[in-house]
């Protein structure tokens, strides 16, 4: 069975995992404001150092993380070597019709790299501590305001919460049907990229059809359990914030503050 | 007044097609555990949809605990009637145990204190107060059917109808459950509709029932309904071995009951014997 680490939620207790769900989404939100704004060297080192200050917070594996890490490899790795090639700049090592090699592309990659890295590692940390109910009950809570121009944030925010539900059992069916499919001779590994794309059509019918059925019957369920929509429902968790996530607010604000006052004053060599 | 009584109901799912169920006249005490058998397509899911109001008849008319089904009392009538569905896996919606038992109790709007009640008992009542804050996913078939049935308890069902709940279940997961609906019938008063083609599930029942093509052919006990075995043939039921052995004995004199354990079987035929 193939791991599907991205969106499952790692259940041990933790100073992360008992955080706040809207404080963890905001704290992402202005992570990623952060290693957008660090711009030199120093800012993405302060980005990095945080971020591994969360992942031992959290107790998650470094295996778990870096699994994380491994779904975006070729995202990462290609956008890096189109920059290589292509940024430019001013110290050339090697030129090639409309490639170019220069000290500043290299630089920009690494660093447009390591962004990625960054941003990948803290969103699966947000769903590692975080179950879908509560995730989704932060969106909710965040959104509400939303609710005065008459939009659905509630069942919005159940979608969400059932579709994250069902990646597992997605996955896992997708491979009995290959499974399947191969056991009758169907062929995914050999062939050009057209070939194996069409070859996995037989998957994928099955598979929406399979979605359909359950949806149906999910449904059903809901209903046979009093689901009517978001009004006069009440909510048995909570949402309260704690010392914990005055803690975690102080420290996405340092950094998001240490980042602009970096990218004012310190010069960095890169 | 009857928990369930279907009169002279009929229903298809589409124009054109045969009838899922036809004229079909039922009923259920309060506090009865009612088995009710048939191999596929003999209407029986449909009959527990139509209880609860997921299907509406064609003809006829449903009364549940006195009031008549229709339109503007789905929801009151939901909340009396539970149904647990065949696949556990697409009736849960939650990935933590105590928020997907909650789901229901926060449907209908109850403070929140008593949530976590109604959670406590839910699960307490299917023996699953350890995995409170258990992930679902990580259960066996068998547990997380009982969470599924802890998620329609939340609402205090009078009544609990489990449409093939145990049917894609290994027989230790099926065990658990008949365990489970057969100690909320004795000690919650909770009527039971127990939906199932197999055989040895009907046996703790205090009625059985046969559907066949949409139509009721069959009504009496578990064993009044096991003895006719030639006319459960013909409604491609069968037997479970040990039934048969049970039955073989009987008929060559020796005074055993009706059971589908093996130990059991062995005490009385001991007892016979000596």
């Amino acid at each position: 069975m193939k791991d599907v680490s991205f969106g499952q939620f790692y259940p041990v207790d933790s100073f992360v995992h008992r955080l706040d769900p809207r404080l963890k989404i905001l704290f992402l939100i202005a992570y990623i404001v952060a290693i957008f704004l660090a711009t030199n060297f120093y800012g993405l080192a302060a980005c990095a150092a945080v971020l591994l200050l969360t992942v031992v917070a959290a107790h998650i594996p470094l295996g778990k993380v870096l699994r994380a890490v491994r779904g975006v490899t070729f995202l990462v790795l290609f956008t890096a070597a189109l920059n290589v090639l292509f940024y430019g700049g001013e110290t050339v090592y090697w030129e090639w019709g409309i490639f170019c090699v220069s000290f500043e592309g290299i630089i920009f990659s690494v660093f447009l790299a390591l962004r990625l890295v960054l941003l990948v590692v803290c969103s699966s940390l947000l769903t590692y501590t975080t179950t879908p109910v509560s995730l989704t009950d932060g969106v909710e809570s965040l959104l509400t305001p939303l609710k005065w121009i008459r939009l659905p944030i509630h069942e919005l925010a159940l979608v969400m919460s059932i579709a994250l539900r069902f990646i597992p059992i997605l996955t896992d069916e997708t491979q009995r049907i290959r499974n399947a499919q191969m056991a009758r001779g169907a062929d995914f590994e050999s062939g050009g990229i057209i070939k194996k794309v069409k070859a996995t059509i037989p998957i994928l019918v099955p598979l929406l059809l399979s979605a359909f059925r359950r949806a149906d019957e999910l449904g059903d369920a809901m209903d046979a359990r009093c689901y009517t929509g978001g009004k006069h429902r009440t909510k048995y968790k909570k949402l309260r914030f704690t010392w914990r996530d005055a803690v975690a607010f102080l420290v996405g604000a340092a950094l998001v503050t240490g980042v602009v006052l970096m990218r004012i004053y310190l010069s960095a060599p890169y | 007044m009857k928990a369930i009584e279907f009169k002279d109901v009929s229903f298809r799912y589409e124009e054109e097609a045969p009838f899922a169920v036809t004229h079909l006249n039922f009923s259920v005490g309060e506090g009865e555990f009612v088995a009710v058998l048939g191999h596929n397509g003999s209407g029986k899911s449909t009959l527990a949809r139509l209880a609860n109001g997921l299907l509406t008849p064609d003809e006829g008319e449903i009364r549940v605990l006195g009031t008549l089904l229709g339109d503007k009392n789905l929801y009151e009538v939901r909340r009396n009637v539970g149904v647990v569905f065949q696949n556990p896996d697409n009736q849960t919606v939650a990935t933590i145990v105590e928020d997907d038992v909650a789901f229901g109790a926060e449907n209908v709007g109850l403070p929140r204190e008593e949530i976590g009640r109604r959670i406590d008992f839910a699960l307490r009542a299917v023996g699953m107060q350890d995995f409170r804050t258990a992930t679902v996913a990580r259960l066996s078939g068998g547990q997380k059917q009982r969470i599924a049935i802890a998620g329609v308890l939340a609402l205090k069902p009078r009544i609990v109808i489990l449409d093939e709940s145990t049917a894609m279940l290994d027989p230790r997961g099926r065990r658990e459950i008949v365990e489970v609906v057969t100690r909320l019938n004795k000690e919650e008063g909770i009527t039971v509709v127990l939906i199932t083609h197999f055989m040895e599930e009907a046996l703790l029942a205090d009625r059985a029932v046969v559907m066949n093509r949409g139509e009721l052919v069959m009504q009496g006990t578990p064993r009044e309904i096991f003895e006719r075995r030639e006319d459960l043939v013909t409604y491609n039921l069968a037997l479970p071995r040990i039934g048969v052995i049970c039955e073989t004995l009987r008929a060559g004199g020796m005074d055993v009951g009706d059971t589908l354990d093996a130990g059991t079987l062995a005490e009385e035929i001991a007892k016979c014997v000596s």
